[in-house]
């Protein structure tokens, strides 16, 4: 009977979905409980500011000035058309500072911490270590996952803004100094027209909610992998997927919200 | 020894991000050109304000001299009621005409301020009397319309 099997399949999956969305939940209030120490002992969580912060600096800012450039490139062949190349600035900054800073630096923040944060800790439980900590009567997720968890939530709104100012640079430096739209235009229609509430604080705060997001998917599937190294290449590779999923689901949401129906 | 050059890293790791913020809160966005400076609140009815919204600017001889804060269809008149401030240090003319114009042929539309002749100045609380509305591109194609067929035929 394939057809009563396929049938069972999806409701097993529907209900093992469920079955992990309520743990996942329980664990990102674990978390919470337990971060005290995190602060308490706060070179615990810079040494895992140091890991996810700092050594993700590199590819935010090359990214970002990339990213930065194209829009400079593509805007401006768009906006030629209608003879306001001066918007250019406007264009580059508040697509930036609103929806480009925050997405891409969080998709590339999962895949480049994320995805190292979930080997760490799945790898730790396949070699027993955290049933050793457990044992020796110290807490796994107040030691291990919670000064992660607040690495990756101060590290991601400061990364995005890192993303959002080098990007700014990068469409700078293809309008203005290559293609050699007027500079003054380039900064004041930018500076009219970009609000420091309603654009770049909006960003932070979506850049800040994706990092508590990323932080917690990709603990979650480390500490909840299977114990063996197909397990935790599984949970890897589910770190970024889901990751990217949640943010891109989450921007819409909040962008909705805060930009929607005005 | 490990620790300190952690540290380091981190330290310099956070002041980067923050001097990000910072740039794209001043260079950027428009913090630098909030003005600390006091203002002034006058209103001013127009029977048809266009594409005007708030916060858009008020510019006297091409000079940003203030905001406008609030925009309310008053239902006594049947007119919008615009709430402009204006900065302390530009004091204006109790005759003062108050324009709603277009930044270029598709740009914003803002406030232009033509101050009058009068010896008294505009206060706190007071009413810009002379204004004129925003030109709507449809009206006026309609009028031109109406103006040709009008028109004997040659």
């Amino acid at each position: 009977m394939p057809v009563a099997k396929t049938i069972r399949g999806i409701g097993r999956g529907s209900i093992d979905a469920v079955w992990r969305i309520g743990r996942a939940t329980r664990f990102f209030f674990l978390i919470l409980l337990y971060s005290g120490s995190s602060f308490r002992r706060f070179h615990l969580t810079i040494k895992e500011l140091f890991s996810t912060g700092v050594m993700s600096l590199i590819i935010i800012v090359v990214a970002g000035l990339f990213v930065g450039m194209v829009l400079g490139l593509q805007g401006y062949e768009t906006l030629k058309r209608y003879g306001s190349e001066s918007a250019l600035g406007v264009m580059v900054a508040l697509g930036l500072v609103r929806e480009l800073g925050p997405v891409v630096a969080a998709l590339l923040f999962a895949s480049r911490a994320g995805s190292a944060m979930t080997a760490e800790i799945g790898l730790m439980k396949a070699t027993e270590q955290i049933s050793a900590m457990e044992m020796m009567a110290v807490n796994p997720i107040a030691r291990i996952v919670a000064p992660r968890f607040w690495a990756g939530v101060i590290s991601m709104p400061l990364l995005a803004a890192l993303f959002s100012a080098v990007g700014v640079f990068g469409g700078y430096f293809v309008g203005v100094m290559q293609i050699g739209v007027d500079e003054g235009s380039f900064w004041s229609q930018m500076q009219s027209a970009v609000d420091f509430r309603e654009d770049i604080m909006n960003g932070v705060l979506k850049s800040f909610v994706f990092g508590t997001a990323v932080t917690v998917i990709a603990l979650f599937e480390g500490y909840d992998a299977p114990p063996t190294a197909e397990g935790v290449s599984g949970a890897t590779t589910r770190t970024v997927v889901t990751s990217s999923l949640v943010i891109l689901m989450l921007d819409f949401i909040l962008t909705a919200m805060m930009f929607g129906g005005k | 020894m490990e620790r300190t050059t952690l540290d380091l890293w981190v330290g310099m790791f956070v002041v980067a991000g923050i001097a990000a913020l910072v740039m794209l809160a001043m260079k950027v966005g428009n913090l630098s050109t909030y003005n600390v400076s006091e203002t002034y609140e006058v209103h001013a009815y127009f029977s048809n304000i266009g594409g005007l919204k708030p916060k858009a600017s008020i510019k006297s001889a091409g000079v940003l001299v203030g905001r406008v804060t609030g925009i309310t269809l008053d239902t006594e008149r049947y007119e919008a009621k615009v709430m402009m401030s204006v900065d302390k240090r530009y004091q204006f003319p109790k005759d003062t005409f108050a324009n709603i114009l277009t930044s270029g042929l598709l740009g914003e539309q803002y406030i232009g301020l033509a101050p009058g002749g009068d010896e008294e100045m505009l206060k706190n609380g007071d009413q810009v009397k002379m204004t004129q509305s925003a030109v709507v591109l449809e009206d006026l194609i309609s009028k031109f319309l109406y103006s040709k067929a009008e028109e004997p035929a040659k």
